[in-house]
């Protein structure tokens, strides 16, 4: 689905997370939204979740105002910093709970529901952890259990914060190669928010490198490191 | 080289010599006699001098059956109220950002540093005959102080913070990123409480409804008050106690309280039995 960020601000307080910021996101792509702590990336990946809301401009999803749409009416499939898994449900409850949080006229039947769990731990490459509760696996078993709990809503749009930042190096290299298959398998526009250059680089298809609530520049992996538009993108890319 | 023979023993890093370690594990142990155990024996000690007859006799006039009743159905209306009090507050200060939260949980906290004794003459002050409120609901037929109403408003007050006391820190530490991966599953606000939050803080919840209990069925102060200790109507098993012992009934005051310490008693012994059944699931769920 087609992403449109029009002139979008966030004010908190009297400080400005966002200074007016446009960005379109083509349907399908796998972005990244690059920047260190504090450029805005992670409230911006929040107001496209619906879970902040803009002070000022609009978020168009195919080209349908989205701006006043509700968390839920979003349909966004969201992977949390440290993943959120529901601590008291096993991996199968925490993947199944957006199906059983349907209402019960769209709500799958508990067969089918079991499919589709079981699908999406195959897809994960986690076939046998159904039974097991979330302390239970390690950090990349974590974040995949969480990737497949957010594809489980058949989700318009991917997005992830940080989703590799609580993991060990060779981990973390694995899985960057996990997502990018699951980006292509599902085809879903795919946003995630990364403080690591060299990771936004190698998986994301267009990169916005962002600072102080603003974006620095928007392109392909290749076209920032030939040609980078400002010295801070210089200076942060070669860093 | 004899000291080949004989084995090093080292001690780990937070071990204490076996000297103090007795020292410090007798000290305790002769406090919580003196302080805790010698009371509880003594108290049923004195119930049962005059043999399990007179104990259980002086239980079973109309008065004891009287304050018997009323202690329990004050407990009953009482804790289940500021459980969901608490509940409310704890979740409106961990979950919300918003001006005057510091405020907020002074005022939580409020009960714990007021006498109970000034909290219930609040009570007669606001509610009492001679009070606008007061006079207005006795006129109409519903009299606050000297009743039920009074003694369970008395009781609610002094038992507010312990719910909410014991779940705020606990809620401060999961944060709110469960609920709002519920809410991007598409679960509503009312679902992800019930199937995110409170599952989340049953334990704490637990636990703050067990001490809320065990005070709301002991108070005092407040409650001597706002009661006007009539005797079979609005004397709780606290104030009966206190006046069976001014009258020099010491087997029957002591029955009661008896009965008072295996109604604590038996609150601590349901919340030892949950955890030692559920220790599994406390323990996978405890942390990530």
């Amino acid at each position: 689905m087609h992403i449109e960020i029009d002139e979008i601000s966030k004010q908190f307080g009297v400080t400005a997370a966002l200074h007016p910021v446009s960005l379109a996101i083509p349907s399908g792509a796998l972005v990244a939204l690059l920047g260190p702590s504090g450029s805005g990336k992670t409230t911006l990946l929040r107001i496209l979740g619906g879970l902040e809301f803009p002070t000022a401009g609009r978020v168009l999803f195919a080209g349908q105002d989205a701006t006043g749409l509700t968390v839920q009416e979003r349909r966004a499939g969201f992977v949390f910093q440290s993943y959120a898994l529901f601590r008291h449900m096993t991996v199968f409850e925490n993947i199944a709970y957006g199906l059983n949080a349907r209402p019960r006229a769209t709500r799958p039947p508990k067969a089918e529901i079991a499919r589709r769990v079981t699908k999406l731990l195959e897809l994960i490459q986690l076939p046998d952890i159904g039974a097991r509760y979330p302390s239970q696996l390690s950090g990349g078993q974590r974040q995949r259990v969480a990737l497949a709990r957010a594809l489980a809503i058949e989700p318009r749009m991917l997005l992830l914060d940080e989703p590799f930042g609580a993991l060990d190096a060779k981990v973390r290299k694995e899985l960057r190669q996990g997502l990018r298959d699951i980006h292509d398998t599902t085809g879903l526009t795919t946003v995630f928010v990364t403080h690591d250059q060299e990771e936004a680089m190698e998986l994301a298809d267009m990169v916005v490198v962002m600072s102080m609530g603003r974006i620095e520049q928007i392109g392909k992996p290749a076209d920032i490191r030939a040609r980078p538009a400002t010295d801070f993108v210089r200076t942060f890319i070669s860093a | 080289m004899s000291d080949a023979t004989t084995p090093i023993r080292f001690r780990s890093a937070t071990e204490e010599r076996p000297l103090t370690r007795w020292l410090l594990v007798g000290l305790g142990a002769v406090g919580m006699s003196v302080l805790v155990f010698a009371p509880l024996i003594a108290v049923f000690a004195e119930a049962l001098r005059d043999g399990w007859f007179a104990a259980v006799a002086s239980l079973g006039n109309r008065d004891a059956q009287s304050a018997i009743k009323l202690t329990l159905l004050i407990a009953a209306i009482a804790v289940p109220l500021n459980a969901a009090f608490g509940i409310a507050a704890a979740w409106f200060i961990t979950k919300f950002d918003f001006r005057g939260k510091a405020f907020l949980i002074t005022l939580i906290d409020l009960p714990f540093s007021v006498s109970p004794v000034v909290a219930g003459l609040c009570i007669v002050l606001m509610f009492g005959t001679n009070s606008l409120v007061g006079g207005w609901l006795v006129a109409n037929g519903y009299p606050i102080v000297f009743a039920l109403p009074g003694i369970v408003l008395a009781t609610m007050f002094v038992t507010f913070p312990f719910v909410a006391r014991e779940l705020i820190p606990v809620m401060i530490e999961q944060g709110r990123a469960e609920e709002e991966a519920a809410l991007t599953l598409g679960a509503s606000g009312w679902r992800t409480f019930w199937t995110v939050t409170l599952p989340n803080i049953r334990w704490a919840l637990l636990y703050g409804v067990l001490l809320c209990n065990a005070r709301a069925m002991g108070e005092f102060g407040a409650v001597a008050v706002v009661s006007g200790k009539i005797r079979g109507q609005t004397a709780t098993m606290p104030i009966t106690i206190e006046m069976l012992y001014n009258e020099y009934l010491s087997v029957a005051a002591f029955s009661m309280a008896a009965v008072l310490t295996v109604l604590a008693l038996v609150t601590l012994l349901l919340k030892t039995a949950l955890e030692l059944r559920h220790a599994d699931q406390l323990a996978a769920t405890h942390r990530h």
